[in-house]
């Protein structure tokens, strides 16, 4: 009995303090989607993921850099183009994506500064050679690094997707936008100070530097779906969040193993620990 | 190391010519054969599970340190992109890493708080006692200075906060907070040094664990009954009785931590450590990880910089003036109700400063509700809630713990810790004296 | 380990299997060691070459850049590569000397070069004494001298003379075209 209030005392502390602070988000709540990869069985959609990535090639590249990304990652083991018949570096697909982008190097004899055409050992280059450079074509904000990004943000995926998929014109009454800004109801943040609407709660959210970067139709699917904004954010709000957690698919299926041998392995040791303390008192 | 005889015989040539030059082998025979109260419950198996935790962070710091690079624009990279992603396994090995530290201090609470309960603190164990607090402080700041090493906003934004608490000691702060940078902010100096530092200080803690297993030896284990070994039917070996146990307790505690690394490896970290560190920008909430939050709290609770980081210290000193504090002559809270309840108390109030650490400080507890404001903040706040349960805290080792020593009642003490166990499980034994224990 | 047991108990009630008790304990014993060699891999593996430094491990160069009777230094997966342009007469030198009594590598001029560019020698710059970078035109037979212990290499890079074990090793590689050729 004491051990049990006691036990329950501890982990009722433990829980309290493990809660994570999610006190003054003042977001709104996230749009639901429903992911491949949210259960402890959940994969990646490849499928999802190549047209995730062209959502990431023919948008938000424009801005966006993917700094921890090399061409190779995208035929690595679970990633979009991966394809057990080849290694990442000689994937002929990511070969002729690479091949696309024009990479800054040294040339070895003259030493002039030159662009060549990609290899699959290259990073995604930026699109902007720097942050002050990124800054001032975007209005004083500069646009995330997007490798990191599902996994810098509350709610990942979700996030994204909801950002990603509103539109930016349903700003409240009363609430004036600054220039160069949009309103957004997922973006953390506090707009009391742009708000005038007496009687009437501030609304959610905070300011967003990026424009609404879907439309329906903004890229043609290379596998026919039809690309509306929702597709679009879903694809891309994956994409993402590979790119952020590419070894998910090893973890999950090595973790099955780990907690299958553990399970058996305590069942082994607890049968010894019995026989050991066989009618031994304590 | 203590007064067991030692029963070790060595079988060979080679054993009785080494034992008379390094006995090392009647050392680990010794070890293996002491003799253990046999009414250790599962409570007393986090030394060994911390014991593995140790381990386990030695080891997979050790080869998380080959790849790392400890400068401000190559930390980031070298974890994130080399480690999380290109090196062998970069990702696992982090991932216990990282997790290990939350299991490490998980397992530290449980063993502390045991401590507590059972009255293991007190004589003849104060050093024992004492050497334990020496390692749980070395923990924390080795665990601080882990978590800047990735160069994260959490990273640099905890170092300059938690540095910058050096700052408040009149005359001496500005200079010894720039000796702890290395320059004017925390910097790549800093960094560099931190890194050097957190692969020292693992190694300062095996040897004051080395000490503290010494100390344990010395009087043997404490029990839940608090009464002393009296005779040779109170023990067991330690090998295999409590091998087996340890072992055993270890493989479950191994699955909780399996399912932080394969399955939620993020869940105990802050979204904003993946964004690279940023001198111009600080992140909305800067908030430590869990195992320091109620530390955290309690120096947020004091408006007055340099009395919160003094009560933040104060905190940590109870843990070493408690045996000197505790004035009951009965060990084990079995036997004394009513310390257990404002034990039970001390702990919600450690979990409410964790709770309070984590929240904003002007944040409602209730919310929407608006009391009145009391000195500075409204009473239904997080302040208000960390300041009584900061109270609580030192009141419950300077005030409640001599007072209640002398003045509660306790139930009858058995005879022999194995007076309980004949009667298992009938609890405390009919017609057992109640001599209340004397020392020893 | 059952018998010690048995002894230990403080109130046996009744014989037990000891067959039975002495499986699980070697059960037990034996799954913590394999726990402890699975978990050991990870922590191998971890020192092997990372994926970025995999992903480098080729390189394609453009000959053109190599005159008659010159020779560049390369870096290839951190190792220095000579690319040599030879001369008709290092060429001759090398062929003649195919089934020399002093070869301790024996190896012939054809095999350590791709047939239809017998000009081009490619091989890792690396002594295989003990790894130091041999220097051209130096000792008796035309072709390389290790500065570190005095092993000689003749226009094939076969050694001839010295501690050297091995001829210079020649890298895995294929011509692309007349003039690029990818290493790796």
């Amino acid at each position: 009995m004491l051990r049990k209030i006691f036990a329950a005392a501890t982990l009722a502390g433990l829980v309290a303090m493990a809660a994570p602070a999610v006190a003054g988000s003042t977001r709104e709540t996230l749009k639901e989607v429903h992911w491949s990869f949210e259960s402890p069985f959940g994969q990646y959609d490849q499928a999802q993921l190549q047209r995730g990535f062209k959502i990431y090639k023919e948008v938000c590249s424009a801005c966006h850099s993917l700094n921890q990304i090399a061409f190779r990652n995208l035929g690595d083991k679970g990633g979009p183009f991966w394809n057990p018949k080849y290694t990442p570096n000689d994937n002929p697909v990511v070969k002729a994506i690479a091949k696309d982008y024009q990479i800054a190097d040294i040339d070895s004899d003259s030493g002039d500064a030159i662009k060549r055409p990609g290899v699959p050992a290259d990073y995604f280059p930026s699109p902007f050679s720097n942050a002050a450079a990124a800054r001032a074509a975007n209005g004083g904000a500069v646009p995330p690094d997007m490798s990191l990004l599902a996994a810098a943000r509350e709610g990942g995926p979700a996030y994204i997707y909801s950002v990603v998929t509103g539109d930016g014109t349903d700003a409240p009454a009363g609430l004036t936008i600054p220039d160069g800004k949009y309103y957004d109801p997922w973006m953390s943040g506090d707009v009391s100070s742009y708000f005038k609407n007496p009687g009437h709660k501030v609304p959610k959210g905070g300011f967003i530097a990026m424009p609404p970067p879907l439309i329906a139709d903004r890229v043609t699917y290379d596998d026919g779906t039809k690309a509306t904004i929702e597709q679009e954010g879903k694809d891309i709000s994956a994409f993402l969040q590979w790119a952020s957690d590419p070894h998910m698919e090893e973890r999950k299926t090595l973790g099955l193993s780990v907690m299958i041998f553990l399970f058996l392995f305590s069942g082994v040791i607890y049968a010894s620990y019995r026989t050991i303390w066989r009618n031994v008192g304590h | 190391m203590s007064d067991h005889p030692s029963t070790y015989q060595p079988n060979s040539g080679i054993e009785r010519w080494l034992d008379t030059r390094l006995p090392i082998i009647r050392f680990g025979a010794d070890l293996m054969s002491f003799p253990t109260p046999r009414n250790l419950n599962y409570w007393y198996t986090f030394g060994a599970i911390l014991a593995f935790c140790l381990g386990v962070q030695i080891v997979t710091g050790i080869v998380l340190a080959m790849h790392y690079d400890p400068s401000g624009v190559g930390a980031f990279m070298s974890v994130q992109r080399g480690i999380m992603r290109d090196v062998n396994y970069g990702w696992l090995l982090r991932g216990i890493h990282a997790n290990g530290a939350s299991m490490f201090f998980l397992a530290v609470y449980l063993h502390i708080l045991r401590g507590l309960y059972y009255g293991s603190y007190k004589a003849p164990r104060e050093v024992l006692w004492l050497l334990g607090c020496v390692i749980y402080v070395l923990m924390m700041a080795t665990a601080f200075m882990g978590y800047v090493l990735p160069w994260g906003q959490m990273s640099f934004w905890g170092a300059k906060v938690i540095t910058s608490l050096f700052g408040a000691f009149p005359v001496i702060g500005k200079p010894l907070t720039e000796l702890l940078w290395g320059g004017f902010a925390v910097d790549d100096p800093t960094l560099t040094r931190f890194f050097s530092l957190h692969y020292l200080l693992p190694f300062v803690i095996a040897a004051v664990v080395a000490l503290h297993i010494w100390a344990l030896h010395v009087p043997g284990n404490a029990n839940p009954t608090g009464v002393e070994v009296k005779s040779k039917s109170d023990t067991l070996p330690f090998h295999p009785y409590y091998t087996v146990k340890d072992l055993f307790a270890i493989s479950v505690f191994m699955i909780l931590f399996a399912v932080f690394v394969f399955y939620m490896p993020e869940a105990l970290g802050k979204v904003d450590n993946q964004v690279m560190a940023d001198p111009l920008k600080t992140p909305a909430q800067i908030v430590p990880e869990w195992y320091l939050l109620p530390f955290y709290a309690i120096l947020r609770a004091i408006p007055d910089k340099l009395t919160g980081v003094l009560a933040l210290a104060g905190a940590l000193g109870m843990l070493f003036i408690l045996p000197w504090l505790d004035t009951s002559k009965v060990r084990s809270m079995r036997y004394r109700p009513q310390y257990r309840l404002f034990f039970f108390i001390w702990i919600v109030a450690c979990a409410a400063l964790g709770w309070c650490g984590s929240q904003e400080p002007d944040g409602q507890i209730l919310e929407g509700v608006k009391t009145f404001t009391l000195i500075d903040a409204d009473l239904n706040s997080v302040t208000w809630l960390s300041r009584f349960a900061s109270i609580y805290y030192f009141a419950y080792f300077l005030v409640i713990t001599p007072v209640l020593g002398l003045t509660e009642k306790p139930l009858p003490v058995p005879d022999s810790l194995y007076t309980p166990v004949l009667s298992h499980p009938a609890g405390a034994p009919a017609g057992a004296a109640a001599a209340p224990e004397t020392k020893g | 380990m059952a018998d010690s047991i048995a002894h230990a108990q403080a109130h046996p009630d009744g014989p037990a299997d000891p067959g039975r008790r002495d499986f699980i304990h070697i059960a037990a014993a034996a799954a913590t060691l394999g726990g402890v060699a699975a978990v050991a891999w990870p922590l191998i593996d971890q020192m092997n070459p990372a994926a970025d430094t995999l992903a480098l491990a080729s390189l394609e160069y453009d000959l053109s850049k190599v005159t008659l009777g010159q020779q560049v230094t390369i870096s290839w997966r951190k190792q220095p590569v000579f690319i040599r342009y030879r001369t008709p007469a290092e060429i001759a030198a090398a062929k003649a000397a195919d089934h020399a009594s002093d070869l301790k590598d024996p190896a012939t001029d054809a095999s350590r070069v791709k047939a239809g560019h017998e000009q081009y020698l490619i091989v890792l710059a690396s002594c295989t004494h003990l790894g130091c970078v041999p220097v051209f035109a130096q000792g008796d037979y035309g072709g390389w001298l290790c500065p570190c212990h005095g092993s000689q290499y003749d226009t094939s890079a076969r050694i001839r003379k010295g501690p050297a074990p091995l001829n210079l090793v020649v890298p895995e590689y294929a011509f692309l075209s007349d003039t690029k050729v990818k290493i790796g």
